[in-house]
């Protein structure tokens, strides 16, 4: 059983609520951080604990808090990204939704290191309920004095404010997300300039992720240097895993950086194996913008040795044989899944997505999307597979803001490792729905049997 | 000076420009649209890709837009390299594959840089085989049309329009690939800058509506360079023709006036050419009106301009030429102005604050240059709208400046510059009468009756300069007043503006004493004057005297002839004095190109050409002269320049047998003779033997088509083209066929670029002045050493009268200027009459927006719709100026409210 630091009490009864939260030890890490400790310590104790930001890109978090701007006279900003919309991807709902008051503790901690008096959760707006249940406990936090004026006595002043985004994707992209809350159209900027020196109203702004801002607490609670220890090499901590798919055990998972993916997807303490006894096809273990991998790929790298969970492990390979942790959305694919009919879904998502700013993702992800579904309702030449790949080569690195590198990944990976199922749906349409397109080429290497 | 590498060439290039601008500086074709010299880089695009490097050992490079990176010392980079072409095409085919390649139908076909950049990236074969997305239209107002389809998402019109004309109604909805840029809902675009559209995308989805109406392609058109007959600021424009009919107006670039953009008024106000409404034959009128030929004509003027007293009447709107021929023929003393003393009053303090040298005029650029402006008692955006717009630029670029100091970012890099600014915003102060666009970008908003804005003028001045007389000011003034002083204190390019739109003299001279006091602290000043009409500044630098001076000559002396030049008199004094004035004369001989009040009173009327049947020469507000060329010759020969009209009657009026004819620059050489002001004014463009190699200059592109087949439903054997003698241009496509000179370019051309943005090839650099910059003549000399002379002599505050208001004129874009409104569009947006007052005056009679008020102004009774707008002084009532029906130079008179009905 690995170490739970996030949602340890995420399930104790009433834990919602104040009086819980407070009883079982909440707020601590406030009293500790303001009451002992400089707003430099604590960025220090956040570096020292080798937190890696938990949306998506992986920057070490300490690092980013560093580099942000304190000119004289001018108001500083922390923004927590709640905006979560990746496909397979729901660990920040399920913190906020069931100990939302981490959050608003780690927010305020975060915002003392940082010196932002004001400061925004921008939340996915499907999120509707949680919004209440936020403001919920932003308001039992100020009514117990851990918000407002003056708070512990220390002369550090904080709002929180919730801001509910209108459902697009590209506003959890940092800058269009800035963009949105402050009232305009959802386009990503063009850094430089960086958020850390102009962010949000021409002010510096540090924009981290849910999962991010809640593992301050347990940082300040235990330090930074035992944080580090949790984990291995620079995936140090817990992070949240959203599992789903062909699971039997969906749902989110804390681990530590320690297990393999293997032990992830078989062992009962996670997602508990596969459905009816069918055998694991491909895995997209970060969100639907990580490249797929076929089971050979996913549960042993090329060199062969075990693929653990945990950054480096996974992004072991680069993309030729390995995908990346991402944000921890785990999204599992058994035999009987069609990857064409998978990628064109992703397709479908990205082109909906993409803010219509530059050429190469606006109109790229649209052909794509358009390809695809030729090839999936068996209208499709085998040169489409081809030009695909050379559509989403062009896109990759070409674009104002990643999401472009979003929408190519998932279709090169495809095309990288199941090149022959698209093939099939070319050659053989009326059979591409009941093969499985070479499975023994990729399927995974141990019997059901062993699997336990 | 930077060293960079382009394909292992050595370059010299400005440094702290981008590598597209080099590249294009160089005159290196790379394709790009998001980009726009004006608005500068945003990257979205990507169109404008190459390879740089990080040494010269470097043989990988990396892709970036050229667009976004600052040019460094020793850059390497790489256009035509392989995989930077291969993304450069796979862009246009991205783009192509919404775009519905219905060029054969397209407005904007061979003229479109979406075509010309197509075909240089090569890309020439289509892999995509699937629908198109496609966008229902909107109607956009009279100018505009829409056809969103052909969009490719360049986002320009958005910028241009929203950012940088401040325009708020056009935007861009919707995500992914099915975004869309129009309005909310259909509905005529609320700009006045709206037109530019037009040229800033580089699709044809924002075409000409008018040019639709008679439609030509580019390559077909006969153009000529012009100059815009609109307003003073005389932009400067490209007119097209085909068939004898005036189809277009395009900006034509001059980095000193215009730069890129024009006003709607001025882009569509053309189609008066056109009207039905011309004056095409000489009319004579006996017992009834009879048309004649020029030899008849000329016949009967004899018995009217000899023996006869001859009284000449200029005409603001009329070229120098004209005034100049006209004044030669009556001779100097009986030369009048046609304008109301009123307005030469102040236009003569005009003049010679200019004349002395003080102060340099702003030109616009000087303008987009100044880091704090002060607008004095003018209605810039109604009255110079691409000064106004000029003014916006100046606001925004000192906030970039000052949000760019210390910091590595460069100022083309729009999209960073606008993160970085925000809602910061220059100096401004706008000091008008009522409220205006400008006031939402001023740090500075001050709306007083005349008088006390001239007050405030001249506290400001004294401010700066403490000897100058103390004035007295209250609160509400004198706080505003030293925040205007301190802000001009600390500026390093002031420019100050005023203007005669409310004939109100001691703006003039308050405006100066600013300015003047300025000089102590400031590197430059600059001061501007915006005149009534496009060549009020020639005009009233002719030095003559106002027309009621005429009416009392006339009075005085029996045996008139007046001759009255492009002048419709009822529109420039009150309708009794012009009546007077006709019923004193003899004889009246009228030139115009357009049938008018004045023209009922004509024994003689004579056709007149417009400006773009015509070569001649206007001033603008700076005093700078500026040629306009003739762009085709009307099919009726009677259509004559009224200068060359004036020239025929001389031998006519001296009995002299010689009949020649003269040329525009004889006519100017004249000018210099008669008024020593307006020395040098004969070196406005080259002379009319002018040549390149020896070749005459074509108004018609080499692609020109159908010459031989256009006139064969009348006669099989192609006629003679018709010849010039006035101008170093053929009709024709005949000629150099490569760049002209900077005010001889009939067109923007270049092989590969076919659209307007062709002009880059003609600029030393993109956005920068024309090869060889000839922006016209400055007839005002900057004196480095005049010493100013204050004026001091401060009017009285404005006082309220109790039940009367102070009369002054509301100028509209589109309405109040005379030829415009004749063109259909113009006419279709200008207002219909009203009466516009404070609401500190409409509560008490319990007056609402519409309630009708009568009001007696000069014996006439006029019955107007109110308008309320808090921004208007309590006493003043504002009235649109120039709008049929309404009071004609009544401005500054006191009214009385006889009758109200709610
Ligand atoms: C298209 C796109 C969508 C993103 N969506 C999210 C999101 O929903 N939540 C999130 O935390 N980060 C998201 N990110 C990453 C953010 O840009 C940013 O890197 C992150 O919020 C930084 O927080 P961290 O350093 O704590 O990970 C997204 C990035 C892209 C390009
Ligand atoms: S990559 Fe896509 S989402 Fe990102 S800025 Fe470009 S169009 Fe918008
Ligand atoms: S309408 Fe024209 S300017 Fe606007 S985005 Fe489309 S192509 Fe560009
Ligand atoms: S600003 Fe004046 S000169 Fe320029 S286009 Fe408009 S009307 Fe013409
Ligand atoms: S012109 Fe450079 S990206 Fe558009």
């Amino acid at each position: 059983m690995g170490r739970k630091l996030l949602l340890e009490k995420a399930h104790v009864p009433g834990i919602r609520t104040y009086e819980v939260y407070r009883r079982e030890g909440g707020y601590r890490s406030v009293e500790k951080a303001l009451k002992t400790m400089t707003p430099d310590q604590v960025t220090e104790e956040v570096k020292k604990s080798g937190l890696r930001g938990r949306g998506g890109a992986g920057f070490p978090a300490g690092m980013k808090w560093s580099f942000l701007a304190k000119p004289e006279g001018v108001p500083r900003y922390l923004v927590c990204n709640a905006d979560e919309s990746e496909p397979g991807t729901f660990k920040d709902r399920y913190l906020m939704e069931f100990i939302p008051h981490l959050l608003v503790e780690g927010l305020i901690v975060a915002s003392y290191a940082l010196g932002s008096n004001k400061t925004f959760i921008y939340i996915r707006g499907e999120y509707a309920w949680i919004v209440d249940i936020l403001e919920q406990a932003i308001a039992e936090a100020k009514n117990n004095g851990w918000l407002g004026k003056n708070i512990l006595g220390t002369g550090f002043d904080l709002e929180i404010y919730v801001q509910r985004g209108a459902g697009a994707y590209i506003c959890g992209e940092e800058t269009a997300l800035l963009e949105s809350l402050e009232g305009k159209r959802g386009n990503p900027r063009i850094k430089p300039p960086f958020p850390a020196v102009k962010g949000l109203w021409d002010s510096p702004t540090v924009v981290n992720n849910v999962e991010t801002l809640a593992a301050v607490v347990p940082i300040i609670n235990i330090g930074g240097d035992e944080y580090a220890k949790i984990g291995v090499g620079k995936s140090t901590g817990t992070k949240l895993i959203s599992a789903c798919g062909n699971i039997n055990k969906p749902g989110v998972y804390e681990i530590d950086m320690t297990i393999s993916v293997e032990e992830f997807i078989y062992s009962d303490e996670y997602c508990g194996g596969i459905p009816d006894g069918k055998r694991l096809k491909a895995c997209i273990p970060g969100g639907s913008s990580v490249p797929i991998l076929p089971a050979n790929l996913l549960l042993k790298t090329a060199k062969g040795e075990k693929r653990m969970m945990n950054y480096e492990s996974l992004s072991d390979g680069g993309f030729a044989t390995g995908t990346m942790m991402g944000s921890g959305g785990f999204i599992v694919l058994d035999e009987d899944q069609c990857v064409v009919r998978h990628t064109l879904t992703l397709a479908r998502f990205y082109r909906h997505e993409s803010c219509g700013q530059c050429s190469p993702c606006r109109e790229g992800t649209g052909w794509m999307e358009k390809i695809l579904k030729n090839i999936e309702y068996g209208k499709g030449k085998k040169s489409d597979i081809d030009l695909l790949w050379d559509i989403q080569r062009k896109i990759e690195g070409n674009t104002i803001c990643p999401l472009g590198d979003a929408a190519a990944w998932p279709v090169a990976a495809a095309i990288r490792h199941f090149r022959d199922e698209f093939e099939w749906h070319v050659l053989y349409p009326n059979a591409a729905q009941n093969r499985n397109y070479g499975l023994a080429h990729y399927a995974d290497p141990l019997p059901v049997a062993a699997k336990t | 000076m930077s060293t960079i590498y382009i394909d292992n060439k050595q370059y010299e290039v400005k440094a702290g420009k981008n590598l597209l601008e080099a590249c294009l500086g160089l005159g290196i074709d790379l394709p790009y649209f998001c980009w726009h010299p004006a608005l500068g880089s945003v990257g979205a695009c990507r169109q404008c890709a190459v390879k740089v490097f990080k040494d010269e050992n470097d043989t990988h490079g990396r892709l970036v837009m050229s667009c976004m990176e600052s040019i460094r010392d020793g850059l390497h980079l790489s256009v035509s390299d392989k995989t930077a072409k291969a993304f450069r095409s796979q862009v246009i085919e991205w783009l192509m594959t919404n775009h519905p390649h219905d060029c054969p139908v397209c407005d904007e076909g061979g003229s479109c840089h979406l075509q010309d950049m197509t075909v240089m990236t090569g890309h020439d074969y289509r892999r995509y085989h699937y629908k198109k997305r496609t966008y229902t239209n909107q109607y956009l107002g009279p100018f505009i049309h829409h056809e969103m389809n052909r969009c490719i998402q360049c986002y320009r019109c958005v910028r241009y329009y929203h950012e940088y004309a401040g325009g708020k109604d056009l935007n861009v909805f919707a995500a992914h690939n099915h975004v869309y840029f129009g309005r909310e809902r259909d509905g005529i675009l609320e700009s006045p800058f709206s037109g530019n559209l037009v040229e800033v995308c580089p699709t044809g989805v924002f075409t000409d509506k008018t040019l639709r109406e008679h439609y030509t392609r580019k390559w077909d058109l006969t153009t000529a360079p012009s100059v815009c007959n609109h307003c003073s600021v005389g932009c400067n424009t490209i007119a097209g023709e085909r068939y004898g009919q005036l189809r277009c107006i395009t900006n034509r670039y001059n980095s000193q006036v215009n730069g890129y953009f024009l006003c709607d008024r001025g882009r569509f106000g053309y189609e008066f050419v056109n009207s039905a409404n011309r004056i095409t034959q000489p009319l004579i009128r006996n017992r009834t009106v009879e048309a004649v030929d020029e030899a008849v004509l000329m016949d009967h003027l004899r018995a009217l301009l000899t023996n006869h007293t001859l009284i000449g009447i200029g005409s603001p709107r009329a070229s120098m030429e004209s005034n100049i021929a006209l004044m030669q023929l009556v001779g100097k003393e009986n030369f009048y102005q046609g304008i109301s003393d009123n307005a030469v009053f102040v236009e003569k303090r005009i003049v010679e604050v200019m004349q002395s040298g003080v102060i340099k005029t702003a030109s616009l650029h000087d303008i987009q240059q100044s880091d704090a402006i002060v607008i004095l008692g003018e209605d810039l955006w109604n009255t110079a709208p691409v000064m106004a717009l000029a003014v916006r630029q100046g606001v925004m670029k000192t906030a970039a400046h000052q949000a760019l100091q210390n910091r590595a970012i460069a100022e083309w890099h729009d999209a960073a510059v606008k993160e970085l600014v925000q809602q910061e915003k220059g100096f401004l102060a706008n000091c008008t009468v009522s409220s205006s666009p400008l006031d939402e970008i001023s740090s500075s908003v001050m709306h007083k009756a005349p008088e006390d804005l001239a007050r405030l003028g001249f506290a400001i001045a004294q401010r700066l300069n403490m000897v100058l007389p103390v004035v007295q000011l209250n609160d509400d003034m004198s706080t505003p007043a030293a925040v205007i002083a301190a802000a001009l204190q600390k500026a390093k390019r002031p420019v100050i503006i005023s203007g005669a739109g409310y004939y109100n003299e001691a703006l003039i001279r308050a405006a100066f004493d600013i300015a003047a006091a300025c000089k102590a602290t400031a590197e430059e000043v600059h001061l501007a004057y915006v005149m009534p009409e496009c060549n009020s500044m020639g005009l009233a630098m002719m030095q003559a005297s106002g027309f009621e001076n005429a009416v009392l000559r006339t009075s005085r002396v029996n045996n008139v002839t007046a001759i009255v030049l492009e002048n419709d008199l009822y529109r420039n004094v009150p309708a009794q004095i012009a009546d007077v004035f006709f019923n004193n004369c003899q004889h009246c001989i009228v030139l115009d190109s357009l049938h008018n009040a004045t023209t009922q009173h004509a024994d003689v009327l004579i056709p007149a050409a417009s400006f773009a049947e015509a070569d001649g020469t206007l001033v603008n507000y700076e005093g700078r002269a500026q040629r306009f060329y003739q762009v085709f010759v009307p099919a009726n020969k009677n259509m004559q320049e009224s200068w060359k009209w004036l020239m025929k009657m001389q031998p006519v009026q001296t009995g002299s047998a010689v009949e020649r004819s003269y040329h525009p620059e004889e006519v100017l050489a004249m000018g210099e003779q008669l008024l020593p002001r307006l020395s040098g004014i004969t070196a406005v463009a080259p002379p009319r033997n002018f040549r390149v190699n020896g070749q005459p200059l074509p108004r018609a592109p080499h692609r020109y088509s159908g010459r031989t087949a256009m006139l064969s439903n009348l006669t099989v054997s192609e006629p003679k083209p018709k010849q010039d003698y006035d101008s170093p241009f053929t009709f024709t496509m005949e000629g150099y066929s490569g760049m002209p000179p900077s005010p001889l370019i009939p067109f923007f051309w270049s092989p590969g670029w076919n659209s307007n943005q062709a002009v880059n090839k003609y600029q030393e650099e993109p956005g920068g002045s024309l090869k060889n910059e000839h922006a016209g003549k400055l007839l005002f000399e900057y004196k480095q050493d005049a010493t100013p002379v204050y004026f001091k002599d401060i009017p009285e505050a404005f006082m309220v009268r109790h039940e009367k208001w102070l009369l002054l004129p509301q100028y509209e874009v589109f309405g109040s200027e005379e030829l415009s409104a004749y063109s259909k569009g113009i006419s279709e947006l200008s207002p219909s009459p009203y009466a516009a007052l404070s609401q500190l005056d409409a509560d008490p009679l319990s007056l609402v927006n519409g309630s009708l008020i009568t009001v007696k102004i000069f014996e006439q009774v006029y019955e107007l719709p109110v308008r309320i707008n808090a921004a208007i002084p309590k006493g003043v009532m504002l009235m649109p100026a120039g709008l049929a029906g309404m009071p004609v130079m009544a401005w500054n008179s006191w009214v009385q409210i006889i009758s109200i009905r709610l």
